[in-house]
């Protein structure tokens, strides 16, 4: 009789275990990525990680939708993380406030190795500059695969961070975006490139812009293009036009084939 | 039980969520029974299912369906707690217990008094009893489980949980708390 009372105060002790150690074991077993959050160009990113790196950025306010379609997509939970490991958030602070990702560990599993090779070309595209389609499939010596560079691209996990918002169609117009065309250009627009500036180039038909003091012509948002003074800047609608006028390419941006 | 063994010697990365959902909840009362003190208790219950999953990982599916789940993590979490004991050394208690969960009804503030006061008791048992008390009455281990637990034959197990009520009542007669 005593024995009962002691015994139910003793299960009185019993305490659901705090809601974070789920979500901890999870990640610390590698049975989840953790998420943090952070802010881009475009509002709102959620940023998940694992031990490999940073394996997927999406843009949006919504944890719950967020985990949904992280699941969906990885096959594996996304779960709240306080913080990201010191290491890994220096880096990726850093890459988001300079927009460019060199340093910053990526989780490319479950990707080809084409597809790798589309991402790691397009994070090479400096901040404020845009490159066409034809330009990654060019670089990673796949001329022939435009298409499928867009198509990767269009499935890009890590937005933002690797920054697909740079590349843009092959007649020099922004183009499509996984968000929509808007965030494209919202994204371009806060790293100092002016869309309405890249559309106007496009609907002139100038695919090029070369320096009179130089001979040399550029992509028309190459980091030299952009420095050159208007008086001195001349357009190309080709790059047979560029060559004809006695122009060779940009070996920053590798405007066209060599 | 079976059920989650078989689940977890089938598929341990699918099944392992499922087999914390059902555990933590018990690792935690005996983790925070024991050592009376919030995040310690926490982080306690976290590395026990992370070394459990570890473990699993290494083990013949024959193994796992064999293991009996409530002994087997009380083991790991007794060495989490024992080690903690030691690093910690007499550590006093400095921060008072926090729930950012209410517990069943009742006038929490008062209920927290209460609790505090029987975990308080808990610590004044001697330990091989204390821990016996906890895993049979706080985290609901069958005896033969408490007996695999502690690695004690069962009527072992049974006389430390009866030495241990007996002292508990002693206590509670010489400095009573409010009965509800």
């Amino acid at each position: 009789m005593e024995d009962r009372m002691v015994i139910t105060r003793l299960e009185r002790l019993r305490r659901p275990a705090p809601a974070a150690v789920l979500p901890a074991v999870l990640r610390d077993t590698g049975l989840a990525d953790g998420y943090v959050r952070r802010a881009s160009g475009a509002g709102g990113i959620f940023v998940a990680f694992n031990d490999e790196g940073i394996s997927a950025v999406k843009l949006g306010d919504d944890p719950v939708a967020f985990e949904e379609e992280f699941e969906e997509e990885f096959g594996r939970p996304a779960v709240p993380a306080a913080r990201l490991p010191a290491r890994l958030a220096r880096r990726l602070d850093k890459a988001l406030a300079t927009g460019r990702a060199a340093g910053v560990p990526f989780d490319f599993g479950g990707l080809t190795e084409f597809q790798r090779a589309v991402l790691r070309k397009t994070a090479e595209i400096p901040p404020g500059e845009v490159r066409p389609y034809g330009w990654i499939a060019r670089e990673i010596g796949r001329p022939g695969a435009v298409r499928a560079v867009g198509s990767a691209l269009n499935r890009n996990p890590i937005p933002v961070l690797i920054p697909c918002h740079r590349v843009v169609k092959s007649d020099g117009h922004v183009g499509q975006y996984a968000y929509g065309p808007a965030v494209k250009r919202a994204l371009l627009a806060a790293e100092g490139l002016d869309p309405e500036y890249v559309e106007s180039l496009a609907d002139r038909g100038v695919r090029y812009t070369g320096t009179t003091s130089t001979h040399i012509y550029c992509l028309p948002t190459c980091g030299h293009a952009q420095r050159t003074k208007r008086e001195n800047v001349v357009e190309f609608r080709s790059a047979g036009e560029a060559a004809d006028a006695g122009y060779r390419p940009c070996m920053v941006c590798r405007p066209a084939a060599a | 039980m079976g059920m989650m063994s078989t689940d977890l010697a089938r598929d341990l990365r699918a099944a392992f969520p499922d087999f914390v959902r059902a555990h933590q909840d018990g690792v935690f009362s005996a983790a925070l029974a024991m050592t009376r003190h919030y995040h310690d208790a926490e982080e306690i219950t976290q590395e026990t299912f992370v070394r459990a999953y570890r473990a699993l990982g290494g083990y013949e599916p024959q193994r796992i369906r064999e293991l009996r789940a409530k002994p087997w993590l009380a083991q790991i979490a007794l060495n989490l707690v024992r080690n903690r004991a030691r690093s910690a050394g007499r550590r006093p208690q400095t921060a008072p217990l926090e729930f950012d969960v209410a517990g069943p009804a009742g006038d929490p503030a008062d209920r927290l008094g209460d609790e505090e006061v029987w975990r308080e008791r808990l610590a004044r048992l001697p330990a091989d009893q204390a821990v016996a008390v906890v895993l049979r009455h706080v985290w609901s281990l069958g005896y033969a489980e408490l007996a695999e637990a502690l690695s004690v034959p069962e009527g072992t197990a049974k006389a430390r949980v009866s030495r241990g009520l007996d002292r508990l009542r002693e206590l509670m007669a010489t400095e009573p708390v409010e009965v509800t």
